[in-house]
């Protein structure tokens, strides 16, 4: 006690300060945040003085001068006399859009290799393992390249191109599909549709109570088969068939009607969709497994059905474990298309770069990727994390 | 008879035959493969689809392919028969795809840094190899600047601020080492501390303070420089005082001399001229650059990583904050758009006259990026560790450091090198990223490769990125069965 009184006066007072552990952090804190603090107005000093020796006017207005360029494929209206700023829009739509369409086909495929390396046939196992061993241990990067430049762009020319199912072709213009336009009376058959998926719901809920209720159970494949399918078929017929196909066909250098799916487009979306299923099934293994093997034991000691079991017991308890890394690897693959640059895919990085290029506002177009990024990474994890709580509230 | 009756008797239970009809192939088989019906079709399915694609495969690549020529000749038909991959491409370009356009006069000097990076890291992965401590320590201290020397030439003009840093960082681990002593003098020891950080301060001054510029006509060093190198060497002195104290008078502290030898030995290596040619880093490429932002990347990025998880799960809400936004940033932005912003904006960044090359560049935004993703592993490790580990090691009266360093770190890193090494992997995976910004990493020489008119074919491509493929294949396998087989290895105490 007596040291402890006698380090508290006078000289030691000081060092007293530094040896109070709340002192001591609030301490550390200022001064770090002090230096970080010089260490950016540095930064912004530097900034400053460079930007103005290279006569570069800082700020957002160059976003709304005229681009000058043009756009392989453009989702919404774009012409070369469009602003920067409708550029950058192009490009994040596409990014969107390569995004989605490669989530789905991902999660598809993911899903699928993932069961099939639980699979019990030997063959199914093999060739699930050596899929994702290959994919999960090359750049993403050198898979684009290779869908592109090894596949893609050596197809034959347009005259020559390959035949697919539903007079589709194949050529190194990408793929032309037919082209399927509703006229506006086909809007009948779309509320037949949505109602038809309306009706499907309340008769599941009707089933479930009368299921809890009484303790029987009713197979409802026919009636919603009818209801989803027989009823806007129905409405579709009687409306007269309100709708156009438009078969591409051969011209003498080119393919003409239908719609156009650029060879970049494609080989982003194969490639993406490919590497990232490989991680998704190592997650859905993962997420399988981690559910005890005590759970199918007890749900067949009950009388489940295989096909019951993997619904009602494996499933929604994998699912808590799938879905927080799931949630990383679409982020993943939304931030890997941002590869399309190398291929020429017009995504954000893409068209940024080029403006980039024209403008010398680097500073600019920057943040305006760092922000995009990050807003789309907030966005899906938000709906993931609603989507995780939604089957967690399901589970109890 | 007891005895001869024992050794007729079984020792253990006989394991009970499988019913007939269970054992042999042809079961196997049915179990296997034609266990349901659907098994059936997916194994007839399957099986045909993939004799057919292994046929294809090695028709292309084997039975068309073409393995010698000097040109694109070669690889093209003149009948309009198919041709296979066309490994002559591969074949003419190996070395532009392992060194990039390194002189072919020097690539002597790559094989040795890869020799020598290949003894130092076998025996250190090898668990039964001995000489952990100074396999380590060489990998480490050592190697770095070798390669660097090596790979560079050499020859560097060192600023005396270096230098004089190089000494202040000795002057540390002296008084560090010495700390470490049995029965180091406290007060001696307090000095060297006090010492050291005076001359850091110096040192600071010496750059901020413009005017303090005086130069002596002997030594041409500026006057607080000097200060502070004297200030260093004096801690450097109290230190070695402050250890043979605690010991016997004819004792000599070899441990806490070894700081200093260290930096002037580094001094030495870095300025000495060599009389090697010098390779300017726009000449690297290949396989060889690859693995000099995959390697610098790991290097840098897990000290920095180890900082930010502590600091993330510290009780500093200012330091904790600052870490977050920090790790959540750099993991939220495609590792493209930070290539570009080293690119782009490091040269904005600094003042004017200082220029960093490309791959400095590179390596400064790889190195932000991956020590984001080693944060966060590095913070799982951490969050595994129980709680009675910390409370233990404070209750024995470690300091917040030595409580990291000797009793968290060790059993953290144990449980995360598998996430490290899956870290790497990935890292190594995407320096093939830096090809975009102009850089010709192993993916760029192809690349390059095959736009090249003397090669252009139809199969060239294919050719080239499969050859690529199967090295990038060949590492990151390799060392994601290393992962597994460290994985096992470690997995002792652990296990309920």
């Amino acid at each position: 006690m007596t040291v402890d009184t006698e380090s508290r006066t006078g000289p030691r007072e000081r060092i007293a300060l530094l040896r109070d552990p709340r002192m001591r952090g609030l301490i550390i804190q200022i001064v770090m945040i002090v230096a970080i603090l010089a260490f950016a107005d540095w930064l912004v000093n530097n900034t400053v003085q460079n930007l103005s020796r290279a006569n570069i006017a800082s700020g957002f207005g160059f976003l709304s001068s005229r681009a000058g360029f043009d756009i392989g494929q453009v989702p919404i209206d774009y012409t070369a006399n469009s602003t920067y700023g409708r550029a950058l829009l192009v490009g994040i739509t596409n990014t969107v859009i390569v995004s989605l369409s490669g989530i789905v086909l991902a999660t598809i495929v993911g899903f699928i290799i993932g069961i099939g390396r639980l699979s019990h046939n030997y063959l199914v196992r093999g060739l699930s393992s050596i899929y994702v061993e290959t994919f999960r241990n090359i750049p993403p990067l050198l898979v684009i390249l290779f869908w592109y430049f090894g596949v893609l762009t050596v197809l034959p020319l347009p005259r020559n191109a390959v035949g697919l199912p539903f007079g589709s072709y194949l050529s190194n213009r990408g793929l032309q599909t037919p082209s399927i336009n509703f006229e506006p009376a086909a809007l009948f058959t779309l509320i037949a549709f949505v109602a038809g998926v309306a009706g499907a719901i309340v008769l599941g809920r009707a089933n479930r109570q009368q299921h809890m209720k009484t303790g029987q159970q009713r197979s409802l494949i026919l009636p919603n088969l009818a209801l989803i399918l027989g009823v806007p078929l129905a409405v579709f017929a009687l409306t007269g068939f309100p709708v156009a196909v438009e078969f591409p066909t051969a011209t003498r250098f080119n393919l003409v009607g239908g719609w156009n799916v650029l060879p970049e487009f494609l080989a982003l979306f194969l490639a993406l969709s490919f590497y990232t299923a490989a991680f998704i099934a190592e997650i859905v293994r993962g997420g399988i497994l981690a559910v005890s093997w005590g759970q199918t034991e007890a749900a067949y000691a009950l009388g489940l059905r295989r096909a019951q079991t993997l619904r009602f017991v494996i499933i929604p308890q994998a699912f808590r474990v799938i879905i927080p890394p799931l949630t990383s690897q679409y982020l993943n693959l939304t931030k890997n298309s941002s590869l399309g640059l190398a291929v020429g895919y017009p995504e954000l990085v893409a068209v940024g770069s080029t403006v980039l290029n024209q403008t010398g506002q680097s500073v600019e177009v920057v943040a305006i990727w760092m922000v995009v990024y990050l807003g789309l990474s907030f966005v899906t994890s938000a709906l993931m994390s609603w989507f995780n709580a939604r089957m967690m509230l399901l589970e109890r | 008879m007891e005895k001869q009756f024992q050794a007729h008797i079984a020792r253990d239970e006989k394991r009970p035959m499988p019913p007939p009809g269970e054992q042999g192939l042809l079961a196997a088989l049915r179990k296997n493969l034609f266990a349901t019906w659907f098994d059936s079709l997916l194994t007839v399915v399957l099986g045909l689809g993939s004799v057919w694609v292994a046929w294809k495969l090695i028709q292309w690549g084997l039975v068309t392919a073409v393995f010698t020529g000097e040109d694109r000749q070669a690889c093209l038909t003149t009948d309009g028969g198919p041709v296979g991959a066309c490994w002559a491409f591969v074949n003419a370009k190996i070395g532009q795809f392992i060194y990039g356009r390194y002189p072919l006069a020097e690539r002597w000097r790559v094989d040795l840094t890869l020799l020598l990076l290949a003894t130092l890291a076998l025996p250190l992965a090898i668990p039964r190899a001995p000489f952990k401590r100074l396999n380590a320590s060489l990998l480490i201290g050592v190697f770095p600047f070798v390669a660097l020397v090596l790979l560079t030439g050499g020859n560097f003009d060192m600023n005396v601020g270096w230098i004089v840093l190089l000494f202040i960082a000795a002057a540390f681990a002296s008084a560090t080492l010495a700390a470490g002593t049995a029965g180091a003098l406290s007060g001696r020891l307090k000095g060297a501390y006090r010492l050291a950080l005076a001359a850091l301060v110096l040192l600071l001054a010496s750059i901020i303070l413009p005017g303090s510029d005086i130069r002596l006509p002997i030594f041409e060093l500026p006057l607080l420089s000097l200060a502070a190198l004297l200030a260093a060497l004096a801690s450097i002195g109290l230190s070695v005082v402050a250890a043979r104290g605690g010991l016997k008078r004819s004792f000599m502290p070899f441990r806490v001399f070894m700081p200093s030898v260290f930096a002037v030995a580094l001094v030495a290596l870095l300025t000495s001229d060599f009389h090697l040619m010098p390779v300017s880093t726009n000449l690297w490429g290949g396989l060889m650059l690859t693995l000099v932002v995959a390697l610098t990347g790991i290097a840098a990025s897990l000290p920095l990583g180890i900082l930010l998880a502590l600091g993330r799960r510290s009780h500093m809400p200012a330091v904790r904050l600052l870490c977050v936004i920090f790790i959540e940033f750099w993991r939220g932005v495609p590792l493209i758009t930070v290539l570009f912003m080293s690119t782009f904006m490091i040269p904005l960044f600094l003042p004017v006259g200082i220029t960093f090359n490309q791959l400095l560049r590179a390596l400064i935004g790889v190195a932000l990026f991956s020590a984001a993703y080693m944060a966060e592993v590095m913070r799982g490790g951490l969050q595994a560790i129980p709680k009675g580990q910390y409370e233990g090691a404070m209750a024995v009266g470690l300091s917040y450091w030595q409580m990291m360093r000797l009793v968290i770190m060790p059993q953290a890193i144990k449980l995360v090198i598998p996430g490290i090494v899956n870290t790497f992997i990935g890292l190594f995976k995407d320096t093939s990223l830096v090809y975009i910004i102009g850089l010709a990493d192993l993916l760029g020489t192809v690349r390059r490769g095959f736009s090249d008119p003397n090669w252009i074919t139809p199969t060239t491509a294919a050719t080239g990125l499969l050859f690529a493929a199967f090295v990038y294949w060949l590492f990151c396998f390799g060392m994601s069965r290393y992962s597994i087989f460290m994985e096992r290895r470690l997995d002792t105490g652990h296990r309920r």
